[in-house]
């Protein structure tokens, strides 16, 4: 038997450090609060592994060979109306169960990595407090069993994202770039909230089990939902589409994605947790957790989802090859490896060899983390030692950092796809999954892949090859390069992860129904990404391994196509104009002037009428006897006119 | 409980003040004063949860009655359920910071005080009172201190601000009155003569012809209280000049008053006024959410932020109220609480950070955080509470709404609740806009390095607020729990008269 209410350790564990240290944590808890921070996620890594281990292997598969889901606890926490309530509850299933224990490890990860890289910073001990928040909130919203839980820890996630983003709150571009990735979410979390809002309309209920029940087998449920329509498109579609925008908005795909990039702006290990490995994929996790109603009853939903995908993986991998700042062009590949799991996700089918895509897009997740939270704190390391972030001012560090080197390439190997680092077999059965399902997006799909690896030895050597020189910083030797261990001991173990994890036989784990799913290596099919990959990686050693001025050429021979892509596509100055000119000029502005002249005018108006009229009346009570007499005079011979002539009558 | 306590205790209060011979003194006896409020609030919360426990299905609880003006019909008679319970709550909890926050007032103390004890007193009246006419009385009770708090301790342009407020509220009340005497005139009690009692009142029918006419006057002069759009424009200039406590009471409870009764007045006693007209409420509500929203998006005082995001939250109230099922209903009076606390929160800190700085202009400000961390922190959460922060308790407010109004099947009501939901963007964007430039950002000025955080009394204040904040946000059951039944009730009064 499961242990199941230990599992609520695992998130309650970082909101007690929060707690501890946004409280105290500035008088009492200063140098110690890393520690503290450190020890509590070992912990729930530790109970994290043990769930998974006597999830999978103690209790194993049920009567008819899948992995049921379990509720460790539920608590009804917002009762709406009899059967639709927000519950806080955790679930444990195959996937909830990866996502703890890639959070978990990530985030400890993250946690020993920090203590090097924020050590003297002031603020130590509300970076520590934010890492736990965000820590805590990303197990909740992956534990989570109820689709408004989700909503909730979503908003929270986001709220960490946009503190810790905004750390160096001095900086006004961090504070700018903190505003935006809230407020593109925001925007995006509109859609998730108005489809919740449809969705549990109409299934009555805001239970994840429940709900897909209700919307997966036919049933009065099912019918209404589907015979609803509006603008000729069923209540369901509508439904998962706005939910999936919110999920979009989180996984930062087109055209939501303008976050991103800017989010760089806080520091390097927390763009490696949040904006890399763990928050960013929780639109693919929440398509994942839905993925039954999108498979089995709502094809046009999941189209929704792979076009999406696809499309926003060679946008990003377009812009990545431009980027300088060796940050953002990791942003923009993790937008494209999102792309990627995403489109795979919409290429699956439901059950047995169909679900090959959602097998394949949590294996490319699984891999993912591990690679790129690698590649991130290895730039971190990098941007420590060259206190830039352009590449420009990087070049031939293999020397004086040996082990972020080593490590690095083996990040860039694993996101290229090369044999046998990690994402080479995930991203391996991500394409075939493509392939046996759409050709179309297999096409484009392998020629992002390419791209992924030109971009990504771009940067590699034109940080660690390239000019030789880094005199920019003479007071400190070559040799004293590396960070402390507690940097460098995080980067070797992401590392020996980056060439380990992808031999795990994912399908024996994961797969859409629960049941095992047995996937073949098929040598000769990925004979072709790889020869693909591989010459991606040689262009770039032609063009990066030394300054030799050829990159310059081609893009000057590019012209415009190049300045396009150097400038992000202009989505970013569309937004500008937009919000800027438009909403606030035209809505903004109206509503403010309205309010001051017209609403407020009629009001002070009409007591300007009234004063004024009181002002004309006024002098009739002048307090002179006199005219008085005069008023009584007349008034007392109307009223005798009037009495005779009524007499009369 | 004997609810005249509520009534009692402030009005000792402000008698002893009186007689107080110095600042100190005063300030002291108002704290305490408040605190004891605090501390009947709770044993009110908790012999209620008690009694309902012990299975009392009574409507109203701890009723007592007396006779007051035998002519009319005009009783002093009070009883609470949990609406009035968690509004009395409120109360105690936005006097309670109010006095603390105002601690260093030096000019006429004594006045001030009792005034503010003296607007407590209306409050607390107004939310016990069961007879049309003692609610009345204690509403006028809670306007005219307003007139002079803005007046005379106020900033600014204060004489046309205090002026403005305190001719439209009186407006809103002339309303009021019309409307009670319309319900009053078209009852029963039993013996031939007319009556003032609420609950007597809902057990009768109100013809038709009478409610389409004093429904919309009733709920007009209710819903200026309440910064309903178009009579909402007191609400901004009063705001800004009030000072800080002003302002908390004001925007924290004042505007409350008129929610509750919009609710327990006019929708509860006029049903089928209520149906015919919730068109026109959910219309006016949207508006206020999106047009006070936007207008916001323009403002650059950091009390005019405020005060027209509270236009655009107090929207809220009215859209729950007018999409009459019971989840809407319970959302407007979730949201009730939480925007009082929420805004008293807000105007609190705007209120500590003025005294330093000296300027609400949100361009002069700058990297408050660094220099004055606590009120920092304190600006911030108020404002992560105001665009809808999980945890906080305008969050549960805002969603009980939109889940309620979302169960009205038709097209212009989904339409509305999807404006309403569009709002909470905006509302990010202006709150990210003013705290990124007045608490983060760089520091503006260099005297803003020396200036001093928070002392104990503003401390203590802010934690009160925040305790009640995350109290709600974090655990709503309990505040559903004590509301959820009464809008139940409400509700079925509604559909019960209209059934037949």
């Amino acid at each position: 038997m499961l242990h199941s209410k230990i599992i609520a350790l695992v998130p309650l564990l970082p909101f007690a450090v929060f707690l501890l240290t946004g409280l105290f944590g500035r008088k009492y808890l200063k140098n110690f609060s890393g520690i503290l921070g450190t020890l509590s996620l070992l912990v729930a890594f530790v109970i994290s592994i043990y769930t998974a281990y006597e999830y999978f292997f103690i209790q194993g598969r049920d009567a008819n060979g899948i992995f049921e889901k379990i509720i460790a606890f539920k608590y009804t926490w917002l009762q709406f109306s009899p059967g639709v309530s927000i519950d806080m509850g955790v679930v444990l299933d195959p996937i909830s169960i990866m996502m703890i224990v890639v959070v978990t490890f990530i985030s400890l990860m993250v946690h020993i990595y920090s203590m090097g890289y924020m050590k003297g910073e002031e603020r130590y001990a509300t970076y520590y407090s934010f890492l736990s928040l965000f820590t805590f909130s990303m197990l909740g919203l992956v534990l989570a069993s109820n689709i408004f839980q989700i909503y909730i820890f979503w908003e929270l996630v986001g709220v960490s994202s946009f503190l810790l983003i905004g750390f160096y709150y001095d900086k006004p571009s961090a504070v700018a770039a903190a505003k935006k990735a809230f407020i593109v979410t925001r925007f995006a979390d509109l859609g998730f909230l108005i489809g919740i809002l449809i969705l549990a309309f109409y299934s009555g209920t805001l239970d994840f089990g429940t709900l897909i029940e209700r919307f997966t087998t036919h049933n009065e449920y099912y019918s209404a939902v589907t015979a609803a329509s509006f603008m000729g498109v069923s209540a369901l579609t509508w439904g998962l589409v706005l939910v999936f925008i919110g999920g979009a908005g989180k996984s930062a795909m087109f055209p939501f994605h303008v976050w991103l990039p800017d989010a760089m702006e806080g520091p390097t290990p927390v763009s490696a947790l949040i904006h890399a490995a763990t928050m960013v994929v929780a639109g693919v996790y929440l398509v994942a957790r839905l993925f039954p109603v999108f498979s089995l009853s709502c094809p046009p939903a999941l189209e929704v989802v792979t076009y999406v995908g696809i499309f926003s993986s060679l946008f990003a991998a377009l812009i990545a090859c431009t980027q300088t700042d060796i940050k953002r062009v990791l942003a923009y590949s993790t937008m494209s490896q999102i792309g990627f799991m995403m489109f795979a996700l919409g290429v699956s089918g439901y059950g047995g060899e169909h679900g090959l895509g959602y097998m394949a897009s949590m294996f490319h997740l699984f891999t993912h983390a591990m690679f790129k939270a690698l590649l991130f704190l290895g730039a971190g390391a990098v941007i420590h030692f060259v206190h830039s972030n352009d590449m420009k001012d990087m070049g031939g560090l293999r020397k004086s950092m040996p082990i972020t080197h080593i490590t690095f390439l083996i990040a860039c190997l694993a996101i290229a796809g090369i044999p046998p680092f990690a994402g080479f077999f995930s991203k391996e059965e991500i394409l075939a999954a493509a392939y046996a399902n759409n050709k179309p997006v297999f096409v484009v799909a392998i020629i992002t892949a390419g791209i992924t690896a030109f971009y990504m030895f771009r940067l590699y050597f034109n940080i660690f090859w390239n000019k030789e020189k880094i005199e920019n910083h003479s007071h400190e030797e070559h040799s004293h390069g590396e960070g402390p261990m507690t940097m460098l001991i995080p980067l070797s173990i992401l590392a020996i992860c980056a060439i380990g994890v992808g031999f795990i036989p994912f399908g024996k784990f994961v797969s859409s129904d629960g049941k095992e799913l047995i996937t073949e290596f098929n040598p000769m099919f990925s004979l072709g990404p790889v020869v693909l990959a591989l010459s991606g990686i040689l262009l770039a050693l032609f063009f990066y391994k030394k300054a030799n001025g050829k990159s310059d050429k081609v893009a000057e021979a590019l012209g415009g196509i190049y300045r396009a892509t150097y400038k992000k596509f202009y989505i970013d100055e569309i937004y500008l104009f937009i919000t800027k000119k438009v909403v606030f000029n035209l809505v903004g502005r109206p509503a403010a002037w309205i309010d001051k002249n017209i609403v407020d005018g009629v009001i002070n108006l009409s007591a300007t009428v009234a004063d004024n009229f009181s002002e004309a009346i006024r002098p009739i009570q002048s307090g002179k006897v006199q005219q008085y007499a005069i008023y009584f005079f007349i008034g007392a011979l109307s009223f005798a006119v009037l009495f005779i002539y009524f007499w009369k009558n | 409980m004997n609810l005249s306590l509520l009534i009692l205790v402030p009005l000792l209060t402000a008698l002893v003040i009186l007689t107080c011979k110095n600042m100190y003194s005063v300030r002291w006896v108002a704290f305490i004063g408040s605190i004891v409020q605090l501390g009947l609030g709770g044993v009110l919360l908790f012999q209620y949860n008690a009694a309902r426990a012990a299975g009392n299905t009574a409507q109203m609880l701890f009723e007592s009655r007396a006779s007051w003006y035998q002519a009319l019909n005009i009783e002093y008679y009070v009883g609470v359920d949990g609406i009035s319970i968690a509004m009395i709550l409120l109360t105690a909890f936005v006097v309670t910071a109010g006095v603390l926050i105002s601690w260093k007032m030096d000019v006429l103390t004594k006045e001030f005080f009792f005034l503010i004890m003296l607007l407590s007193l209306g409050a607390y009246g107004f939310f016990i009172s069961l007879d049309l006419f003692t609610m009345f009385f204690f509403l006028e009770i809670a306007v005219i201190p307003k007139f002079l708090l803005i007046a005379i301790w106020g900033s600014g342009k204060k004489e046309y601000s205090a002026m403005k407020l305190a001719l439209m509220l009186m407006g809103g009340s002339a309303l009021v009155l019309i409307g009670i005497l319309g319900i009053y005139f078209n009852t029963n009690d039993g013996s031939g003569h007319h009556t003032f009692d609420i609950l007597k009142i809902s057990h009768q029918h109100i013809p038709i012809g009478i409610q389409t006419y004093f429904f919309p006057i009733l709920f007009t002069g209710f819903g200026v209280f309440t910064a309903m759009f178009p009579f909402h424009t007191w609400a901004p200039d009063g705001h800004s000049s009030a000072p800080t406590a002003a302002s908390m009471f004001l925007a924290g409870i004042s505007m409350k008053l008129g929610g509750y009764g919009c609710l327990r007045v006019a929708t509860y006693l006029m049903p089928e006024g209520a149906h015919q007209y919730s068109w026109a409420i959910i219309l006016v509500a949207t508006i206020a959410i999106i047009y006070g929203a936007f207008a916001t998006l323009m403002q650059k005082d950091l009390k005019y932020i405020n005060a027209y995001s509270s236009v655009s939250h107090c929207g809220f109230v009215l859209l729950g109220i007018g999409m009459l099922t019971k989840t809407a209903i319970t959302g407007a009076v979730m949201q009730m609480v939480s925007h009082g606390l929420m805004t008293a929160l807000f105007f609190g800190a705007i209120g500590m950070l003025y005294e330093r700085t000296h300027t609400r202009q949100v361009k002069q400000l700058g990297g408050l955080l660094k220099s004055i961390p606590f009120i920092g922190v304190v600006f911030m959460i108020a404002g992560l509470c105001s665009l809808g922060l999980p945890g906080l308790s305008g969050f549960v407010a805002e969603m009980t709404v939109f889940m309620g109004a979302w169960q009205v099947q038709e097209f212009w009501h989904r339409l509305a609740t999807i404006l309403a939901c569009a709002s909470i963007v905006v509302t990010a964007v202006y709150i990210l806009r003013a705290a990124g430039a007045s608490v983060m950002g760089p520091i503006k000025d260099e005297h803003f390095r020396a200036l001093k955080d928070a002392n104990w009394n503003e401390r203590l204040a802010s934690v009160l607020l925040l305790f009640a904040i995350v109290a709600i946000g974090m655990a709503p059951f309990w505040l559903t729990k004590l509301v959820g039944p009464d809008s139940q009730i409400i509700m079925d009064h509604l559909s019960n008269v209209v059934g037949h």
